[in-house]
Protein backbone atom coordinates (compact mmCIF):
# COMPACT_ATOMS: atom_id res chain seq x y z
CA UNK A 1 0.00 0.00 0.00
CA UNK A 2 1.40 2.95 -0.46
CA UNK A 3 2.35 5.53 2.22
CA UNK A 4 1.13 8.68 2.06
CA UNK A 5 3.60 11.64 2.95
CA UNK A 6 1.24 14.23 3.79
CA UNK A 7 -0.54 14.33 6.76
CA UNK A 8 -3.97 15.68 7.72
CA UNK A 9 -2.99 19.05 9.09
CA UNK A 10 -1.64 19.82 6.05
CA UNK A 11 -5.35 19.53 3.88
CA UNK A 12 -6.87 20.98 6.76
CA UNK A 13 -4.53 24.24 6.53
CA UNK A 14 -5.23 24.24 3.07
CA UNK A 15 -8.76 24.24 3.43
CA UNK A 16 -8.62 26.84 5.95
CA UNK A 17 -6.68 29.34 4.00
CA UNK A 18 -9.48 28.29 0.87
CA UNK A 19 -12.42 29.53 3.45
CA UNK A 20 -10.43 32.63 4.42
CA UNK A 21 -10.17 33.87 0.93
CA UNK A 22 -13.61 33.19 0.62
CA UNK A 23 -14.84 34.97 3.56
CA UNK A 24 -12.52 37.99 2.19
CA UNK A 25 -14.13 37.73 -1.43
CA UNK A 26 -17.48 38.03 0.39
CA UNK A 27 -17.00 40.78 2.59
CA UNK A 28 -15.03 42.72 -0.33
CA UNK A 29 -16.43 42.73 -3.15
CA UNK A 30 -19.79 44.27 -4.43
CA UNK A 31 -19.89 41.99 -7.57
CA UNK A 32 -22.41 38.99 -7.56
CA UNK A 33 -20.17 37.12 -9.96
CA UNK A 34 -17.51 37.66 -7.97
CA UNK A 35 -19.35 36.63 -4.86
CA UNK A 36 -20.41 33.38 -6.50
CA UNK A 37 -16.97 33.00 -7.26
CA UNK A 38 -16.13 33.36 -3.28
CA UNK A 39 -19.12 31.21 -1.80
CA UNK A 40 -17.53 28.30 -4.70
CA UNK A 41 -14.58 28.77 -2.93
CA UNK A 42 -15.72 28.24 1.04
CA UNK A 43 -17.89 25.18 -1.04
CA UNK A 44 -14.89 24.04 -2.15
CA UNK A 45 -12.74 24.11 0.73
CA UNK A 46 -16.19 22.12 2.73
CA UNK A 47 -15.67 19.51 0.41
CA UNK A 48 -11.61 19.15 1.01
CA UNK A 49 -12.07 19.06 4.32
CA UNK A 50 -14.51 16.58 4.42
CA UNK A 51 -12.44 14.39 1.82
CA UNK A 52 -9.49 14.64 4.13
CA UNK A 53 -10.89 13.18 6.94
CA UNK A 54 -12.52 10.54 5.11
CA UNK A 55 -8.96 9.41 4.16
CA UNK A 56 -7.74 9.51 7.16
CA UNK A 57 -10.41 7.73 9.38
CA UNK A 58 -10.85 4.99 6.86
CA UNK A 59 -14.58 5.60 5.68
CA UNK A 60 -16.97 5.69 3.21
CA UNK A 61 -18.89 8.12 4.23
CA UNK A 62 -16.70 10.95 3.89
CA UNK A 63 -16.31 10.84 0.19
CA UNK A 64 -19.95 10.03 -0.15
CA UNK A 65 -21.17 13.23 1.50
CA UNK A 66 -18.76 14.98 -0.80
CA UNK A 67 -20.20 14.18 -3.60
CA UNK A 68 -23.69 14.47 -2.94
CA UNK A 69 -22.06 18.08 -1.46
CA UNK A 70 -20.78 18.89 -4.92
CA UNK A 71 -23.92 18.06 -6.91
CA UNK A 72 -25.89 20.35 -4.60
CA UNK A 73 -23.55 23.21 -5.11
CA UNK A 74 -23.68 22.88 -9.56
CA UNK A 75 -27.48 23.54 -8.53
CA UNK A 76 -27.04 26.27 -6.53
CA UNK A 77 -24.60 27.47 -9.26
CA UNK A 78 -26.85 27.25 -12.02
CA UNK A 79 -29.83 28.97 -10.00
CA UNK A 80 -27.37 31.91 -8.89
CA UNK A 81 -26.36 32.85 -12.19
CA UNK A 82 -30.27 32.53 -13.36
CA UNK A 83 -31.09 35.00 -10.11
CA UNK A 84 -28.12 37.27 -11.44
CA UNK A 85 -28.55 37.01 -15.21
CA UNK A 86 -32.16 38.67 -13.98
CA UNK A 87 -31.27 41.12 -11.93
CA UNK A 88 -28.74 42.12 -14.68
CA UNK A 89 -31.65 42.74 -17.33
CA UNK A 90 -33.75 44.86 -14.38
CA UNK A 91 -31.19 46.94 -13.67
CA UNK A 92 -28.91 46.65 -16.09
CA UNK A 93 -26.19 46.19 -13.32
CA UNK A 94 -24.60 43.02 -11.01
CA UNK A 95 -23.35 45.65 -8.42
CA UNK A 96 -25.34 44.19 -5.67
CA UNK A 97 -25.37 47.93 -4.16
CA UNK A 98 -28.02 48.61 -6.84
CA UNK A 99 -30.67 46.00 -6.27
CA UNK A 100 -32.27 47.50 -3.21
CA UNK A 101 -36.09 47.85 -4.82
CA UNK A 102 -36.69 44.83 -1.38
CA UNK A 103 -34.74 47.58 0.51
CA UNK A 104 -37.75 49.73 0.53
CA UNK B 1 6.18 16.59 5.81
CA UNK B 2 4.79 17.82 2.89
CA UNK B 3 6.00 16.42 -0.42
CA UNK B 4 6.67 18.74 -4.05
CA UNK B 5 3.27 17.67 -5.53
CA UNK B 6 1.30 19.03 -2.14
CA UNK B 7 3.34 21.79 -2.67
CA UNK B 8 3.09 22.60 -6.18
CA UNK B 9 -0.77 22.07 -6.28
CA UNK B 10 -1.33 24.26 -2.77
CA UNK B 11 0.53 27.21 -4.37
CA UNK B 12 -1.97 26.47 -7.73
CA UNK B 13 -4.54 26.42 -5.94
CA UNK B 14 -4.49 28.82 -3.06
CA UNK B 15 -2.68 31.26 -5.82
CA UNK B 16 -5.32 30.94 -8.58
CA UNK B 17 -8.22 31.62 -5.84
CA UNK B 18 -6.61 34.71 -4.73
CA UNK B 19 -6.09 35.47 -8.27
CA UNK B 20 -9.72 34.82 -8.88
CA UNK B 21 -10.95 37.44 -7.05
CA UNK B 22 -8.38 40.27 -7.99
CA UNK B 23 -7.61 39.91 -11.38
CA UNK B 24 -9.40 43.15 -13.12
CA UNK B 25 -10.95 41.13 -15.87
CA UNK B 26 -13.59 38.87 -14.98
CA UNK B 27 -12.92 36.12 -17.89
CA UNK B 28 -9.18 35.75 -16.69
CA UNK B 29 -10.74 35.38 -12.96
CA UNK B 30 -13.31 32.68 -13.81
CA UNK B 31 -10.26 31.01 -15.57
CA UNK B 32 -8.67 31.41 -12.19
CA UNK B 33 -11.47 30.21 -10.35
CA UNK B 34 -11.23 27.12 -13.04
CA UNK B 35 -7.54 26.13 -12.15
CA UNK B 36 -8.71 27.32 -8.43
CA UNK B 37 -11.03 23.65 -8.51
CA UNK B 38 -8.90 21.77 -10.53
CA UNK B 39 -6.56 22.11 -8.03
CA UNK B 40 -8.97 20.72 -5.40
CA UNK B 41 -9.46 17.91 -7.63
CA UNK B 42 -5.89 17.21 -7.65
CA UNK B 43 -5.59 17.51 -3.44
CA UNK B 44 -8.52 14.79 -4.18
CA UNK B 45 -6.22 13.04 -6.14
CA UNK B 46 -3.59 13.49 -3.18
CA UNK B 47 -6.25 11.58 -0.85
CA UNK B 48 -6.65 8.26 -3.02
CA UNK B 49 -9.94 9.47 -3.71
CA UNK B 50 -9.99 9.60 -7.57
CA UNK B 51 -14.03 8.94 -7.75
CA UNK B 52 -14.28 12.34 -6.31
CA UNK B 53 -11.94 14.47 -7.84
CA UNK B 54 -13.10 12.41 -11.53
CA UNK B 55 -16.47 14.25 -10.34
CA UNK B 56 -15.05 17.66 -9.10
CA UNK B 57 -13.62 17.65 -12.71
CA UNK B 58 -16.77 16.73 -14.73
CA UNK B 59 -19.22 18.83 -12.49
CA UNK B 60 -16.76 21.95 -11.26
CA UNK B 61 -14.57 22.54 -14.22
CA UNK B 62 -16.67 21.11 -16.99
CA UNK B 63 -19.84 22.56 -16.59
CA UNK B 64 -19.61 25.43 -13.55
CA UNK B 65 -17.31 26.87 -14.69
CA UNK B 66 -18.23 27.09 -18.34
CA UNK B 67 -21.91 27.96 -17.15
CA UNK B 68 -19.83 30.92 -15.19
CA UNK B 69 -17.59 31.80 -18.41
CA UNK B 70 -21.20 32.22 -20.72
CA UNK B 71 -22.45 34.33 -17.87
CA UNK B 72 -19.79 37.22 -17.48
CA UNK B 73 -19.60 36.88 -21.49
CA UNK B 74 -23.79 38.23 -21.34
CA UNK B 75 -22.85 40.93 -19.05
CA UNK B 76 -22.01 44.48 -20.42
CA UNK B 77 -18.10 44.73 -21.13
CA UNK B 78 -17.24 47.62 -18.97
CA UNK B 79 -19.50 45.91 -15.84
CA UNK B 80 -16.82 43.10 -16.02
CA UNK B 81 -13.68 44.58 -14.94
CA UNK B 82 -13.26 45.81 -11.15
CA UNK B 83 -14.01 48.59 -10.11
CA UNK B 84 -12.00 50.50 -7.40
CA UNK B 85 -13.32 49.00 -3.99
CA UNK B 86 -14.08 51.20 -0.84
CA UNK B 87 -10.20 50.89 0.77
CA UNK B 88 -11.44 50.94 4.38
CA UNK B 89 -13.92 47.52 3.48
CA UNK B 90 -10.88 46.09 1.81
CA UNK B 91 -8.80 46.24 4.75
CA UNK B 92 -12.02 45.48 6.69
CA UNK B 93 -12.03 42.08 4.50
CA UNK B 94 -8.40 41.43 4.33
CA UNK B 95 -8.07 42.21 8.79
CA UNK B 96 -11.30 39.64 9.01
CA UNK B 97 -9.43 36.91 6.56
CA UNK B 98 -6.60 37.08 9.19
CA UNK B 99 -8.51 36.84 11.93
CA UNK B 100 -10.25 33.70 10.65
CA UNK B 101 -7.24 32.22 9.17
CA UNK B 102 -5.31 32.65 12.63
CA UNK B 103 -7.88 32.19 14.43
CA UNK B 104 -9.28 28.29 13.32
CA UNK B 105 -5.48 27.70 12.61
CA UNK B 106 -4.80 27.84 16.18
CA UNK B 107 -7.21 26.07 17.22
CA UNK B 108 -6.37 23.28 14.68
CA UNK B 109 -2.58 23.40 15.36
CA UNK B 110 -3.80 23.33 19.18
CA UNK B 111 -5.98 19.89 18.86
CA UNK B 112 -3.42 17.72 18.19
CA UNK B 113 -4.27 16.89 14.97
CA UNK B 114 -0.98 16.35 13.63
CA UNK B 115 -0.12 13.06 15.19
CA UNK B 116 -2.68 10.97 13.56
CA UNK B 117 -1.05 8.29 11.62
CA UNK B 118 -1.69 6.92 8.34
CA UNK B 119 -2.05 2.83 8.18
CA UNK B 120 -5.37 2.21 6.62
CA UNK B 121 -6.18 1.62 3.27
CA UNK B 122 -7.71 3.92 1.14
CA UNK B 123 -11.77 3.44 0.46
CA UNK B 124 -12.39 1.58 -3.25
CA UNK B 125 -14.66 3.52 -5.15
CA UNK B 126 -16.94 0.34 -5.13
CA UNK B 127 -17.99 0.65 -2.06
CA UNK B 128 -19.08 4.19 -2.44
CA UNK B 129 -20.68 3.23 -5.35
CA UNK B 130 -22.62 -0.01 -3.63
CA UNK B 131 -23.49 2.67 -0.69
CA UNK B 132 -24.91 5.28 -3.29
CA UNK B 133 -27.53 2.78 -4.77
CA UNK B 134 -28.03 0.93 -1.10
CA UNK B 135 -28.09 2.70 2.32
CA UNK B 136 -27.99 6.16 0.42
CA UNK B 137 -30.71 5.75 -2.42
CA UNK B 138 -33.89 7.31 -0.53
CA UNK B 139 -31.08 10.29 -0.72
CA UNK B 140 -30.31 9.71 -4.12
CA UNK B 141 -33.04 9.91 -5.54
CA UNK B 142 -34.01 13.49 -3.67
CA UNK B 143 -30.72 14.99 -5.04
CA UNK B 144 -31.83 13.83 -8.37
CA UNK B 145 -34.97 15.64 -7.52
CA UNK B 146 -33.52 18.43 -6.41
CA UNK B 147 -31.04 19.06 -9.43
CA UNK B 148 -34.39 18.77 -11.70
CA UNK B 149 -36.34 21.14 -10.09
CA UNK B 150 -33.05 23.63 -10.16
CA UNK B 151 -32.53 22.91 -13.25
CA UNK B 152 -36.34 24.01 -14.13
CA UNK B 153 -35.97 26.70 -11.73
CA UNK B 154 -32.99 28.05 -13.32
CA UNK B 155 -34.59 27.91 -16.79
CA UNK B 156 -37.86 29.49 -16.15
CA UNK B 157 -36.20 32.96 -14.01
CA UNK B 158 -34.14 33.25 -16.93
CA UNK B 159 -36.87 33.20 -19.68
CA UNK B 160 -38.09 36.44 -21.03
CA UNK B 161 -41.17 36.86 -21.88
CA UNK B 162 -41.54 40.01 -23.37
CA UNK B 163 -39.56 38.91 -26.84
CA UNK B 164 -42.08 37.88 -29.29
CA UNK B 165 -40.58 36.09 -32.21
CA UNK B 166 -38.06 37.75 -34.55
CA UNK B 167 -36.92 40.19 -32.12
CA UNK B 168 -33.83 40.44 -30.40
CA UNK B 169 -33.01 40.22 -27.16
CA UNK B 170 -30.87 42.87 -25.97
Amino acid sequence: MLQLANELIDFVIISVALLAIGIYGLAVKRNAIRMLFAIEMIVNAANLNLVAFARFIPNSQGQTLALFSIAIAAAEVAVGLALIIVAYRMYKNIDIADFRSLKG
Amino acid sequence: MVDATFLAVSVLTIGSAIAALEIRSMIYGSIALMITLAGVAGFFLLLDAPFVAMFQISVYVGSIAVLILFTVMLVRRELIFNKIEDPRRRYAGIGLMIVTMLGIGTIILGSGLKTMEVDAPSVDFREIGEDFLTYYSPALVVMALILASAVIGALVLARREDVTTGQRAD
